[in-house]
């Protein structure tokens, strides 16, 4: 049918077409990674449920088409009257079941690598504020915890220490630091994404999620919001900078020098209004 | 001898006598109790929805053709993505294997019409209601909160307009129709079978229809008591998801989908069932491991309503909660899995008649097995954490619910439309279309796998230049495309047939059940006498018995045979 060898020729053309799209197609199977350990464990676990999972499809879709063409009705053929098979049956059944078990292992083995925070570097430097009083210390006590509040439709960040340090759409981090955050939500349920950096975590009105990275490559590594939260879905995004530590160390300086000089600046501002309004405010 | 023979002709034909006929006019059409009429009133407006939902999506796809595209803003994005989901689950898929079932049910069962047959036309008009009450926000303001309406985006404070407030009345509307519906379905399955026909001789279309209507009922109280909380929420004052009244966003998520996932179930269900009739009429075999099929249906009809939370991998939740939602997630592939290697071994060995109709059936375990892959993939939480809302899930829906779904229906339509309009459709159009369907679906649907993996969330009405989505997006349009000009070859197929198509005869597949045994179309009283049944495949027997006849016999319901037609 010349129909159908025009549509396979298109077929063929447009995955000819994907294969050579150069960088588009550098990650055609598998998640991003390649930032944080707990990125790159999702990824691994990803890959070995690919891998259990591409001879099953391959055995499934091969007996499909061997069958229609084997078996396709030819003059004179006898169809096989078979109306089932007991043993052959229960043999799938408890096949699927046993890989289903081995996946169920193989999740958990790696679900600590995951989910647990890694030990902090030793190589932070000693002003940073690691963490405010009353929040559990990461591992090794070095960690830094970060809360990442998502509104409509940008991401704010409050630092931890007794000086107010916090940036909104930018989050700059040191390198080979553990990074705790802990999400919420101050409006909609938005959810924190940075593919390069592990998965996602809901921020959810009144709840706190918890999610971690390490990064040890400087660099810019980007992500947005993953939960429909309104017309500007699309354009919350996120960039996570990961900057030397001693660098990092300059920039809350500066950072909270800003916010300081900003904050006594509307300060002022409010204080001349008032007078101007005679106090009423 | 037709057992041994692929070829269609030959072979006694069989009628009856003594029938009553349809009564004519639009009015007649109006108001209908006959179950076959409302059956086909479900498909006509269900095939309109699912046109417009399909538009949608192309509308859709062009916008996400070129990064950084200006075609649509966020707002209207927002709005087509939610009605299209809307659109294409409660007013296409539900609702189309209603219709099915309804024409279906009955006949395949040797009923003269469904147990409540007034209560069945309200069925199909609550339908329309609610279809018509949803798409009236077109002219105000549609909903924007996806087909989920996530509180507290749904709430009053983020979405002020009425949008909302047609979706709460679609789920009212939607729901009870459905909800009326699936009682009229079990109170005619469980009373109303033919004699002899036991539970381990009923259709398995019919046991997919039983088992669909007991979840339906299951499911959707869930729903209807959330539309109503977040109807309170929006105008009364309540704060059932509203954290500074000391509600609970994740109430809804969790309320949601404890309806939502059986509802995933309840729109592959069924199309299971009609290829589950479809694969062994066409390899002239029985069907492989009835028993099987049969037990699998209801066992995923029952982990089906505890996988909810699945859905909700990424929200703040106990790991061991997570962890046992991995497990029922994973037990329910399964049953699935059995399903599909039965239907595997029901062609094997077998002589296949390459149809149309074979051709969707064969699609559907072909497709399906893809997004049931991706499910366990995605029912591994820490994966689901990075391929969560992204295109990934995109594709994996898509590739069950239209690979599955939606290429069932089409199997039923072309394997059905001989029986409901008395002719056949075009093989030359319905092998066109189901070759562009099924090169556009794949052109569409596999390439977002990789768009989810390189980081493209799902929902988003642009994405920007450098992100490399380009190329992944550029392709998935074209493939819809493909995919939509398909649709329409049926749809024109289906126009033409209905009218100048070869007249099909009453039993032109050769079919197994006794929806073959009465006239295309059938008589409004469906049987003149209601044969008894002795094994799954009632009308393989009868055509045994009147070919050992050699005319009309007594013992098989006094079938006449008719001479040529």
């Amino acid at each position: 049918m010349p129909a159908r060898r025009t549509l396979l020729a298109l077929a063929a053309a447009l995955a000819a077409l994907l294969v050579f799209a150069g960088p588009a197609a550098a990650d055609l199977f598998t998640p991003e990674s390649g930032g944080s350990p707990n990125a790159d464990k999702i990824d691994t676990l990803y890959k070995i449920t690919l891998y259990i999972s591409i001879p099953i499809l391959l055995l499934v879709e091969g007996t499909l088409i061997y069958s229609l063409v084997k078996y396709k009705a030819r003059r004179g053929g006898q169809a096989e009257q078979i109306r089932g098979n007991t043993s052959l049956e229960l043999g799938w059944t408890i096949g699927a079941a046993v890989i289903l078990v081995i996946l169920t292992g193989v999740t958990f083995a790696f679900l600590n690598g995951i989910t647990k925070p890694e030990e902090s570097g030793p190589e932070i430097a000693g002003g940073v504020q690691v963490a405010a009083i009353g929040q559990p210390d990461p591992p090794g006590g070095k960690g830094m915890r970060i809360t990442v509040n998502g509104q409509q439709y940008l991401w704010r960040y409050d630092y931890p220490g007794k000086e107010s340090l916090f940036s909104y759409h930018e989050m700059v981090v040191p390198t080979d630091t553990t990074v705790t955050l802990d999400i919420t939500s101050s409006d909609v349920v938005h959810s924190w994404w940075i593919p390069k950096l592990g998965g996602k975590a809901d921020a959810v009105p009144g709840h706190t999620a918890e999610t971690w990275f390490k990064i040890s490559k400087p660099g810019l590594y980007g992500g947005q919001c993953a939960e429909l939260c309104g017309a500007g879905h699309a354009d919350m995004r996120a960039v996570v900078r990961a900057v030397p530590p001693d660098e990092f160390e300059r920039w809350a300086k500066d950072q909270r020098a800003e916010i300081k000089a900003a904050q006594d600046g509307l300060a002022s501002q409010r204080k001349a209004r008032e007078a101007q309004t005679g106090g009423g405010g | 001898m037709e057992a041994s023979s692929a070829r269609l002709a030959g072979g006694p034909e069989i009628s009856m006598h003594g029938f009553t006929e349809q009564p004519k006019g639009w009015l007649s059409w109006l108001t209908t109790t006959d179950h076959k009429r409302i059956g086909v009133m479900y498909l006509y407006a269900t095939f309109l929805w699912f046109i417009l939902g399909g538009v949608m999506a192309l509308i859709m796809r062009l916008q996400l053709a070129q990064p950084d595209n200006t075609l649509l803003s966020g707002e209207t994005y927002n709005s087509l993505a939610s009605m299209h989901g809307v659109t294409m689950i409660f007013l296409w898929i539900v609702p189309v294997l209603a219709g099915f079932g309804n024409y279906f049910v009955p006949l395949m069962i040797g009923a003269r019409d469904m147990a409540f047959p007034r209560l069945n036309a309200l069925s199909f008009w609550l339908l329309v209601g609610g279809g018509i009450a949803f798409f009236c926000s077109l002219f105000f303001e549609p909903p924007q909160a996806g087909w989920t309406s996530y509180a507290p985006l749904s709430d009053d404070a983020y979405s002020p307009g009425g949008g909302i407030d047609a979706w709460i009345f679609l789920i009212h509307l939607t729901g009870l129709s459905s909800l009326v519906g699936a009682i009229n379905f079990i109170a005619t399955i469980h009373n109303m079978r033919a004699p002899g026909m036991s539970w381990g001789r009923m259709p398995l279309f019919v046991w997919s229809i039983l088992v669909y209507s007991y979840l339906l009922v299951a499911a959707l109280p869930a729903i209807a008591a959330a539309a109503t909380m977040l109807l309170t929420d929006r105008h009364f004052g309540t704060g059932f998801f509203n954290v500074a009244d000391g509600g609970d966003p994740l109430l809804w998520q969790h309320l949601f989908w404890f309806f939502g996932h059986p509802e995933v179930y309840i729109m592959i269900l069924p199309a299971f069932g009609i290829i589950s009739e479809i694969l062994p009429v066409f390899s002239r075999k029985p069907v492989f491991g009835y028993k099987a099929i049969a037990a699998s249906t209801v066992t995923i009809a029952f982990l089906a309503l505890v996988v909810w939370a699945h859905h909700m991998f990424t929200t703040p939740t106990a790991t061991v909660v997570l962890a046992f939602f991995m497990l029922s997630s994973f037990a329910i592939s399964v049953p699935t899995g059995v399903k599909i290697f039965n239907w595997i071994a029901t062609l094997w060995r077998g002589q296949i008649m390459m149809k149309t109709a074979l051709y969707f059936a064969v699609a559907l375990p072909g497709l399906f097995v893809i997004g049931g892959i991706s499910g366990v993939m995605l029912a591994v939480f820490p994966v689901d954490w990075q391929l969560h809302d992204t295109y990934y899930v995109v594709a994996h829906l898509h590739y069950v619910l239209f690979g599955g779904s939606v290429f069932g229906i089409f199997a039923g339509l072309y394997y059905w439309f001989p029986k409901m309009s008395g002719r056949l459709l075009s093989e030359t159009l319905g092998k066109l279309s189901f070759w562009l369907m099924f090169v556009g679906f794949n052109l569409t649907f596999l390439i977002q796998h990789s768009a989810g993996l390189s980081g493209m969330p799902r929902r988003v009405y642009d994405y920007p230049a450098d992100a490399g989505l380009t190329a992944y997006n550029l392709i998935s349009t074209v493939g819809s495309f493909l995919l939509g000009i398909g649709v329409m070859v049926t749809v024109v197929n289906v126009l033409k047939s209905v009218k100048n198509g070869r007249r099909a005869g009453n039993d032109p597949w050769k079919g197994n059940t006794l929806e073959w045994f009465t006239q295309s179309p059938p008589p409004a009283n469906n049987f003149d006498t209601i044969p008894r049944v002795r094994s799954v495949e009632p009308m393989k027997d009868i055509r045994r018995e009147v070919q050992k006849a050699g005319k009309a016999s007594e013992s098989v319901a006094q079938p006449v045979t008719s001479g040529t037609s």
